[in-house]
């Protein structure tokens, strides 16, 4: 037992930790070269990598509740949708100003996820992920059917450009758009990684871990489970926002049943829980169902189910899964761990 | 005895799961500050027992008290933050978190930080060196960053001690914490119990014989569900309607071997 051979064991780490500094230099050197796709690429590669933004943070969002909170969802989008159209028709009746339709956009998030949530975290597991389901086909079938608010299966459209700074023109060149997009993005992800390092971050990872046990600490954790529906709303609705002012077009095939099911694939492809994995996910998937789907002349659907089955057979834990997995793939010639293994006892 | 008023008090506690009574009108008083384990063959109701103390399920009828407050309709985590907290048989753990961050989640609870969403938990100085203490009480601050998932057995049962205690129990729950414990960890364990803080009141439902007369100084015996008697451990072990109870004969000789296989 531990208590009498802790002589032999290494001293106990430092409780002291410096500042992150590879993790701050990598995050700036992918934000660099996120910053540099409009220089080097044409424009429908930009309004891609526009759209992968986007879903990144819709990702994220899926995440957060799949990932982080242990609460797989299949009903995000129908924040995200709620969202889109709060940022489109504030744009439109009211204000182009970007900051504005992305705080109300937000705002409408939050507070839909705070009226909805408590009936879906009744349910845990699959039981969620139906309540989830349930939840993203009705915001699908509203969208379509509120034509005086959503304009109905027309969409909303003359939305118009969005105003970054105030006091100048509206974003209407691909690349400009891209930036403001890439901007928000940014924002969002470091604000989401404060969230995972944060008390409640870790109150959400216990609440993955073992539900019982939290409760046995005095933990009212449905409360926690609400929180943490509310925030992932919020999120999903900040992304829904971003698609309106970039896309300047919102219908109801925007928040089907399709895009909450494409936000699940990209955390798993990424790797569920982790926030680099997700975004980085959402890249694949986006490129994937775009870009190689062209080239293959419309077989993006064929396309992302090859991902999905490669994905799981290969990297079951995401790309962001750990080396393990990448070394089983592409195995070096005798990695460290070979080494340890072989050596006597 | 009498004259304060218990840590916690049972009385009358029944839980019926269909004609079956599990716990049957079962009343016992602890003494704060006390040792107190709770004995009985396979099938007495100690497990039920505890989850109705605990507030893991609800009692179908009796109450349960708390420094004399009723706490019979509080939720299990109302009942722990009232400082009433178990730990559980078989080991409940957030096992992709590390041995530290098992502490900390109970720890920033009793803070009062738990949904605090800015500023990183590994910057919270206080919390981790309380964090830190809680381990080092328990033998585990080597033991710190590794996973719960990869520790041993023994060291996720002290593990589950050390989440408890991070709460700042005044009524600690142990339910059965040998379990599956080898006779060398059962050991160190014993000067774990016999280590805690003094103030600490523990209620302990256990199997081993051995450990519960190393610790305990009083004992409550039961049998199909009742009440059959409290005592001190000495009386606990003189008494032939103990031994009737354990072995249903006069014969005494296996009393104290092997119970845990049973």
């Amino acid at each position: 037992m531990s208590a009498t051979s802790s002589g032999m064991t290494p001293a106990p780490a430092p409780v002291r930790r410096p500042f992150p500094v590879r993790t701050t230099v990598l995050v700036g050197v992918v934000v660099l070269l996120l910053a540099l796709v409009p220089w080097t690429f044409g424009a429908f590669t930009v309004a891609t990598f526009t759209r992968a933004l986007v879903f990144a943070v819709l990702a994220m969002s899926v995440n957060l509740l799949t990932g982080v909170a242990g609460m797989p969802t299949l009903g995000q989008a129908a924040y995200f949708g709620v969202g889109a159209y709060t940022g489109a028709l504030v744009a439109i009746h009211w204000s182009d100003l970007g900051v504005l339709q992305l705080v109300l956009a937000t705002l409408a998030g939050v507070v839909a996820a705070l009226v909805t949530g408590p009936l879906a975290i009744r349910g845990r597991g699959v039981a969620f992920l139906m309540i989830t389901l349930a939840i993203g086909e009705i915001g699908f079938s509203a969208a379509g059917r509120l034509d005086s608010v959503t304009g109905g299966t027309d969409g909303l459209s003359g939305i118009p450009p969005v105003v970054a700074v105030p006091g100048t023109e509206g974003l209407v060149n691909e690349g400009l758009i891209y930036y403001y997009v890439l901007v928000v993005a940014v924002v969002a992800y470091l604000a989401v990684a404060m969230l995972l390092r944060s008390p409640f971050g870790l109150t959400l990872r216990g609440l993955r871990d073992n539900e019982g046990r939290l409760r046995a600490v005095g933990y009212r954790t449905d409360s926690y489970a609400l929180a943490a529906y509310v925030y992932a709303g919020g999120l999903a609705a900040l992304a829904g926002s971003l698609w309106a002012s970039s896309q300047r077009f919102v219908a109801p095939g925007d928040l089907g049943f399709e895009v909450s099911a494409l936000a699940l694939l990209a955390v798993i492809v990424g790797g569920v829980g982790s926030m680099w994995g997700a975004c980085l996910g959402a890249l694949v998937v986006v490129f994937t169902q775009d870009y190689l789907g062209q080239l293959f002349s419309g077989h993006a659907p064929l396309l992302l189910g090859l991902l999905f089955v490669l994905a799981v057979y290969l990297l079951p834990k995401g790309i962001a899964g750990g080396r393990s997995q990448w070394r089983r793939l592409f195995p070096r010639e005798r990695s460290q761990e070979d080494d340890e293994a072989v050596t006597p006892v | 005895m009498t004259s304060a008023t218990p840590a916690l008090r049972v009385e009358g506690l029944s839980r019926h799961f269909g004609s079956l009574k599990a716990v049957d009108e079962v009343s016992f008083e602890v003494a704060p500050g006390s040792r107190h384990a709770v004995i009985g063959p396979n099938g007495a109701g100690k497990s039920t027992l505890f989850a109705l103390v605990a507030g893991a399920l609800p009692a179908t009828s009796g109450s349960v008290w708390l420094h004399g407050d009723d706490v019979t309709l509080l939720t299990e985590h109302g009942r722990a933050r009232r400082g009433l907290v178990r730990t559980f048989q078989h080991s409940s753990l957030f096992l992709t978190a590390t041995a530290r961050e098992n502490v900390l989640l109970a720890l920033q609870r009793r803070h009062g930080v738990q949904a605090r969403p800015w500023g990183a938990v590994r910057r919270r100085r206080a919390l981790l060196e309380e964090a830190d203490a809680v381990l080092e009480r328990l033998f585990l601050h080597h033991r710190a960053g590794q996973a719960a998932g990869a520790l041993s057995h023994g060291e996720r049962r002290q593990l589950e001690v050390a989440v408890a205690l991070a709460t700042s129990p005044s009524v600690l729950l142990l339910d059965e914490p040998a379990a599956g414990m080898s006779p060398a960890d059962t050991q160190a364990f014993r000067e774990i119990v016999l280590g805690l803080p003094s103030k600490v009141t523990v209620l302990l439902v256990e199997h081993d014989l051995d450990l519960v007369f190393g610790v305990a100084d009083r004992v409550t015996v039961m049998q199909l569900g009742r009440h059959l008697l409290t005592g001190d451990p000495d009386e606990v072990r003189a008494s032939d309607a103990v031994q009737k109870a354990y072995l249903g004969a006069e014969d005494t000789s296996e009393l104290f071997v092997d119970e845990e296989g049973a």
